[in-house]
């Protein structure tokens, strides 16, 4: 390359153009840029993801973010707090006791799987992951629901402190139920809706069963 | 075989050069386009009776026979064809409960519901709801028995989810499977008019067990009578979906194979029924002192309350 080292360009002259590189170029400057960025920024960019989910759920809108960028971080957090929380009511013998925490894992995410197949096959078109993702986060009220009661526990536990468990599981139940649907029931053929949020709703119900009937030591 | 193809389109040639010779001609159109068909390889129907019109419903039925045939032609392995099994509307699971809860007496389920379209959406969330129904409705009405006694301390007894959980989807999937061998194997010795898929017998079974879903839920009532009495009354109407269902299937056969395969349906459904009754619910009456599991042997628990 002898004859380019005599190449150079005056600073006076300004080289201007466009340099396209379809698709790819963006995502591979963020790629570096993510790379090098401190470990707190990553983490806080998941957690706010997590934490802007759990506010849709709340305030069920129409919305496509729940949907467009899913995540199962939140579902497995939401999953966990609640099979830790059921524990600690125990009985005499093992048979008649509560959920354990692998049966409440199993019961959460074997069900979330049996009824997005139910919804695939009925003809649904929301992806295998999306609606994993939806049936997670909306435990969210039931989770709440599951402190609630053992707040509530706490300062005793006769019928008045049943019924405001009561009222508060059913409350949960219902706003489960229809987070759940105002997300789901649109990917849904129309004269199958009911079809889809009828196994929904008894999944919702299962688990809210756990939370009522939960009886510490 | 491509000739009596060949002698088809010929034909349709022959009409056709006819036609354009003298336009005016008078043509009749066959409005059944199913008859030709059924004439030739269906010979089956020619010795169908009277009663079995009735009996097996409407009569455009060999329609949707073929029709349904035509249907399930996607290789098992891919998605398409499972999606096949659950392709009803909410309105066509809604007629499908109300058929096995209030049977028409003469009309077969199968033939009436369920000829076009064997679906498993209804056979498998059924058995859900009914597995949990019985054991949510059995710890209920445990608590409300054993309310007011000193000793008692209320347990969600969860692991009886899991027992009611297999047996229901057992009874649902297995006696099935095995009365399903049982007519193929009848069907290669008698030649029955009869004879259902895998699928409508699962169907069937299915959409029968419907009526013990508010069964269970009565059940709460602490009262043996009323409890006895439910039972009775569910049996006979998931018993009668049933027994007119697998009745025809089994007529032409020998009488006492007929009879005793009829007889061992109802008497399988009635133990289930009785067993659950037994094992999830504690009996009114007897004291308890603390609860304790009882054993799961159906008759010892009915001649111990007598």
């Amino acid at each position: 390359f002898a004859g380019l080292a005599d190449v150079s360009i005056s600073e006076d002259i300004l080289v201007e153009g466009e340099i396209t590189v379809p698709v790819g170029s963006r995502s591979l400057d963020e790629d570096y840029s993510t790379l090098d960025e401190p470990v707190r920024d990553t983490i806080l960019r998941d957690l706010k993801a997590v934490g802007k989910k759990f506010v849709h759920v709340m305030y069920p809108k129409k919305s496509s973010a729940l949907l467009r960028d899913w995540d199962l971080w939140g579902p497995l957090v939401l999953c966990v707090s609640l099979a830790l929380m059921l524990q600690g009511g125990s009985a005499d013998s093992k048979d008649d006791g509560g959920p354990q925490f692998a049966e409440v894992f199993v019961i959460i995410w074997f069900g979330a799987v049996v009824i997005t197949l139910n919804s695939k096959l009925l003809g649904g078109t929301i992806s295998f992951f999306q609606s994993l993702c939806v049936l997670g986060y909306c435990v969210l009220p039931l989770t709440v629901a599951m402190l609630v009661c053992r707040l509530v526990l706490l300062a005793g536990s006769g019928t008045v402190s049943f019924i405001i468990r009561l009222i508060v599981v059913a409350a949960m139940f219902g706003w489960s139920t229809l987070a759940s649907t105002a997300f789901l029931a649109d990917s849904q053929p129309p004269n199958r809706k009911a079809l889809v949020v009828y196994p929904i709703s008894l999944f919702y119900f299962v688990i809210s069963w756990m939370i009522l009937t939960f009886t510490p030591q | 075989i491509a000739s009596p193809v060949m002698y088809l389109l010929a034909e349709f040639d022959d009409a056709a050069n006819l036609l354009a010779a003298n336009p005016d001609a008078t043509t009749i159109s066959i409005d059944e386009p199913a008859e030709i068909p059924k004439n030739q390889h269906n010979r089956r129907q020619e010795t169908v009776r009277e009663e079995d019109d009735e009996l097996l419903g409407t009569d455009d039925s060999d329609k949707t026979e073929l029709l349904a045939g035509q249907k399930k032609s996607a290789p098992f392995w891919t998605f398409e064809y499972y999606q096949t099994f659950f392709d009803v509307d909410t309105y066509q699971v809604l007629d499908r409960i109300k058929g096995s809860v209030f049977p028409v007496p003469g009309k077969n389920f199968v033939r009436l519901y369920i000829r076009s379209n064997p679906d498993l959406y209804g056979p498998f969330w059924i058995c859900a709801t009914l597995v949990f129904t019985i054991a949510v409705s059995g710890n209920l009405s445990n608590f409300f028995i054993h309310l007011g006694k000193p000793t008692y301390r209320y347990v969600p007894e969860f692991r009886k989810v899991s027992i009611a959980a297999t047996t229901i989807y057992a009874y649902a999937w297995l006696v099935p499977l095995a009365l399903w061998g049982f007519l193929m194997w009848r069907n290669s010795k008698v030649m029955n008019i009869v004879s259902y898929s895998f699928l409508e017998i699962v169907c069937v079974y299915g959409y029968s067990l419907f009526v013990y879903i508010p069964t269970a839920i009565l059940w709460i009532i602490p009262q043996k009578v009323v409890r006895w009495v439910l039972m009775i009354f569910s049996l006979c109407l998931s018993g009668s979906v049933l027994v007119m269902t697998f009745w025809p299937a089994v007529r032409d056969d020998n009488r006492r194979i007929a009879l005793a395969t009829v007889v061992t349906i109802i008497l399988l459904h009635a133990l289930l029924a009785v067993g659950c009754l037994a094992y999830f619910f504690d009996a009114p009456e007897l004291d308890f002192p603390a609860p304790i599991i009882p054993t799961y042997n159906g008759t010892t628990g009915i001649t111990k309350s007598h």
